[in-house]
């Protein structure tokens, strides 16, 4: 494995060994005083991030130090990029200078696609083996997101294949819903999402999922509920008339939560909007996998990069 | 247990360029595990209370874990002591991670008690190089100070890279590089058993 | 000047020998004995056809010469079979003046590979606010005959109006680049299964076809003539069949790429393939030739829009829409049309020069083979096959998106008013 871009790029199997290695690696960190594996000494990680984002920033940059990798951050803000460099420019400049991964974060749709594309075709004349890690891609994907949701199912229900998991809020919009419906539907989960007709993508309906737009009716069957976090500015694109409104049909309240069977999980990638899509008694319920999620967040990056750096990479 | 010690490609599963050789058979290896516990017993026992002290069995996976248990199992059946049983996998330690495609972790369990201050068996099937038991001393000084470290292992066979050396030794084994070591137990591969094969390829190695 | 061509097949059919003097057609017929100092050409029953007309070039100048000049885009047209061109007014300084059009006109004469039309603005600027002169540009030297705000749409009802009715009394074209922009906001991929897998927001066809409705009802009031730009749904064809039938003057045109390709070449996210209006499904595909044969659709035309490099290596959203098209478009459309037998030659002839000299109201192109004509011609080789590389087409972009693919098809020789201006994929 060069590159983590997408989901689609693991396999079942592949999957499942990422998840492997994460259960392992928190495993072989369990009660040691120095959280530091040597696996990854020597190697330079970059994060490369257009988006704000501290939690993903901050999970990523613990992950590789935790494996001893040389990790930098570089934010786009107050950076050569916002001279106006290309993003192929500052791609190849950091893999020049010795990055043996760069984990992107950026608003365009496909932009770690093409940055391992531009990785690959320098590879050809240089030599330079950089891999890409796509942390976060516009509206498409967020590949790392979905493998420490699906760890932490995994973790919590006990398995992955044929439990039932409900996406709930802005798919529209929601690159981690994407990740999540089809890293899920290749583990075997039987996945349904859940939205208003207008934040649901045109072309849904050929998604591995089912798609639902009234959440009470499917509270009652599930395993495990994935709240989406809901930006109030897109009530000034119509997609919905007003957050009231929202949370009255899609916000996951108290007596909404009581739907749910008793051994059900409530997860949430944050950040949360308690109140909105989340009410706060359920978001700090035993119930609710959330911190579980950030903490496997941790193991399942040192696994990506375990899986990226530590072998042979011809 | 990693497969440089066998000889032949990694992780691949082993190819035999000739028949295996049969080394051990189930009884033998029921035997020399009886035999290594017997001496793991006399060896560790407190001269002036009798007892067992504070000794762990860690097993580096993927078979060392197995015969840990093993040992284990025999250490109480003899000696009436239930001794603690763990792993701790070698593979983030070692140093040829980069020469080979990406290798699956093995499991790490320290058993609740630690093992500061105990006396810890480091426990595999095979010894060769000594890099992995290097690697597997590392992993285990991340979980805490031993008193002392000993190792157990069911075959020693030669070709030591490393000033390493077992304590508990079942069957010395002289082979030559190009040969494997196939070691199986009833747990993992369904039946007991040492022996010996030659792997499909190699180049230099006399018959 | 006299050039002999030895051995044609006028629209593939039977081989002839064609005289042509001071740039008229002067005799045809077979082993024509060839006048002293006449430039022989051997055709070797190759097809001849009129020369290709282009209702829709971007040649980027002036402003954008970066990406295009009007020489290269003129040697690119010459090299693909195109005798005349109409170049689109999304310039910098936008088209929308006699002096900017005149200009345009008299650069493309200057550099004299093809003949090059101006295509006037039809709003100031582009903005869509303010009548451009049009009267005046069509009275200019550069004489233009078709307005177009390409690039944008005309939204403002009230304006396409008047601009039509305006129009009527002038005998010109409004050409219409048809987007609901208020559907297309932030737009970057046919809205459908593809777009949604890829995270990229989508252009619904919607936003076509209400518009092409809307200007259907507008030209009918006004009986005005209204040509619709590169369609691309097969929901607009629908539109489009039930205006013709209720006697609307409206022409329309499709892209070669819109014949061929489909959205499933957008998982890589490489933006050669990102283009306006997007590419769209193999049903729309299958639409398309299927409307282009039936006539539906009336010509093709290529879009030709080069973009540098700068514009084309980024991320997607990032990049500008816009795809290579006149060194292609005669490979593309023997490969979607003619060789699965929906299309034959006179069929080519039809879209791709008569019709469209038709539309754009020109005189000397897309005239019949005939005695007395004006010999603005291409010959074809139909059994040649050429692999396409971006770097050695002859605009000063590159982004092609059939790079490294095998098309049928060559042009042979383009004619242009009896000289020859490229004979075996260089320019004489």
């Amino acid at each position: 494995m060069k590159h983590l871009l997408s989901v689609t790029d693991l396999d079942a199997a592949a999957a499942t060994g990422l998840l492997d290695t994460a259960a392992r690696l928190k495993q072989a960190l369990l009660g040691r005083e120095v959280r530091k594996l040597p696996t990854l000494r020597g190697r330079t990680v970059i994060t490369m991030f257009y988006e704000d984002s501290t939690r993903t920033r901050v999970s990523f940059e613990i992950a590789g130090k935790w494996m001893s990798a040389d990790t930098v951050n570089v934010s786009a803000k107050g950076s050569s990029v916002s001279k106006g460099e290309s993003l192929r420019d500052t791609a190849l400049t950091l893999s020049a200078m010795g990055a043996d991964c760069v984990i992107v974060r950026h608003p365009a749709s496909g932009s770690a696609h093409r940055i391992a594309s531009w990785a690959d075709r320098d590879q050809e004349t240089t030599g330079t083996h950089t891999s890409v890690v796509n942390a976060g891609d516009g509206t498409h994907e967020h590949p790392t997101q979905a493998l420490l949701d699906a760890a932490t199912i995994r973790e919590r229900l006990g398995g992955i294949a044929g439990r039932r998991i409900g996406i709930v809020g802005d798919v529209l919009h929601s690159r981690v819903a994407r990740s999540n419906v089809f890293l899920l539907a290749t583990l075997g989960a039987e996945v349904v999402v859940v939205a208003p007709p207008t934040l649901l993508p045109v072309g849904v309906a050929e998604w591995p999922c089912r798609v639902s737009s009234v959440l009470d009716a499917e509270l009652p069957a599930l395993d495990a509920v994935m709240m989406l976090r809901v930006q109030a500015e897109r009530m000034h694109g119509s997609f919905f008339p007003s957050a009231r409104e929202y949370a009255i049909g899609y916000g996951l309240s108290a007596d909404r939560a009581a739907l749910l069977p008793e051994h059900a999980i409530v997860m949430h990638p944050g950040p949360m909007v308690r109140g909105m899509e989340i009410a706060p008694s359920v978001a700090d319920a035993p119930s609710a996998a959330i911190l579980g999620q950030v903490r496997n967040g941790v193991h399942v990056r040192m696994a990506v990069l375990y899986h990226l750096l530590a072998g042979a990479t011809s | 247990m990693t497969d440089d010690r066998r000889g032949g490609p990694a992780d691949a599963g082993t190819e035999q360029g000739s028949p295996a050789r049969e080394l051990l058979s189930a009884a033998d290896v029921t035997r020399t595990i009886a035999r290594i516990a017997h001496q793991i017993i006399e060896k560790v026992a407190d001269p002036h209370g009798g007892g067992l002290g504070h000794t762990v069995l860690i097993g580096i996976p993927t078979r060392g874990t197995t015969l840990a248990a093993r040992l284990g199992a025999a250490i109480a059946e003899f000696s009436g002591t239930t001794l603690p049983v763990g792993s701790v996998d070698a593979t983030l330690y070692r140093d040829d991670l980069r020469r080979r495609p990406t290798r699956p972790l093995g499991a790490t369990d320290v058993p609740d008690g630690g093992i500061d201050d105990a006396l810890v068996v480091l426990v595999d099937d095979v010894l060769m190089s000594g890099r992995t038991v290097r690697a597997a001393l590392d992993a285990l000084a991340e979980h805490g100070r031993p008193r002392a470290v000993q190792l157990a292992v069911l075959v020693d066979r030669g070709h030591r890279e490393l000033p390493i050396r077992a304590d508990y030794v079942g069957k010395n084994v002289p082979t030559a590089r190009d040969e494997q070591i196939l070691v199986r137990f009833t747990e993992i591969d369904g039946v007991d058993g040492v022996s010996l094969a030659r792997t499909i390829g190699t180049t230099g190695g006399a018959e | 000047m006299t050039l002999l061509i030895r051995n044609a097949r006028p629209y593939g059919e039977d081989a002839v020998d064609l005289l042509v003097e001071d740039g008229v057609i002067t005799a045809i017929g077979t082993d024509l004995e060839a006048p002293e100092d006449a430039e022989v050409l051997a055709a070797d029953d190759q097809v001849l056809l009129p020369g290709f007309v282009d209702l829709h070039t971007h040649l980027r100048e002036p402003g954008g010469e970066e990406s295009e000049t009007i020489a290269s885009g003129s040697a690119a047209a010459a090299l693909g079979g195109y005798t005349a061109v109409f170049a689109m007014p999304n310039t910098d300084p936008v088209a929308d003046s006699d002096v900017v059009c005149e200009h345009v006109r008299r650069r493309g004469a200057e550099v004299g590979l093809v003949d090059v039309y101006a295509v006037g603005a039809v709003t100031v600027g582009l903005e869509g606010v303010k009548m451009a002169e049009l009267g005046t540009m069509a009275r200019s030297r550069a004489q233009v005959r078709m307005f177009s705000d390409d690039g944008r749409c005309v939204h403002d009802p009230v304006i396409m109006r008047r601009a039509l009715e305006y129009a009527s009394a002038l005998d010109v074209v409004i050409a219409q680049h048809a987007e609901d922009h208020r559907l297309t906001t932030g737009a970057q991929a046919h809205e459908g299964v593809v777009a949604s897998r890829l995270g990229l927001a989508g252009w619904p066809a919607t936003a076509e076809e209400t518009i092409v409705a809307r200007d259907c009802a507008l030209a009918r009031e006004a009986g005005a003539a209204l040509h619709v730009c590169h369609v691309s749904s097969a929901r607009t064809i629908d539109v489009l069949r039930a205006a013709k039938a209720q006697g609307v003057r409206v022409s329309a045109e499709v892209t070669p790429h819109h014949l061929l390709l489909t959205d499933a070449r957008l998982t890589g996210y490489d933006p050669v393939n990102k283009v306006n209006p997007p590419l769209r499904t193999g049903v729309d595909t299958e639409a398309m030739r299927a409307a282009l044969a039936e006539g539906v659709i009336d010509v093709v035309a290529t879009d030709h829009a080069p973009h540098a490099a700068q514009y084309k290596d980024t991320e997607w959203s990032a990049a500008k829409p816009g795809m290579l098209g006149l060194q292609t478009a005669l490979s593309v459309v023997v490969h979607t049309m003619v060789e699965p037998g929906l299309l034959d030659w006179r069929g080519v002839a039809k879209v791709m020069s008569e019709r469209p000299a038709e539309i754009g109201n020109l005189p000397d192109h897309g005239r019949p083979i005939a005695e007395g004509e004006p010999a603005n011609l291409a010959l074809v080789d139909p059994e040649g096959v050429w692999t396409v590389r971006g770097d050695k087409l002859a605009s000063r972009a590159a982004n092609t998106p059939y790079e490294g693919m095998r098309l049928p098809a060559t042009v042979t020789a383009t004619i242009l008013r009896g000289r020859v201006t490229a004979l075996n994929g260089e320019l004489t």
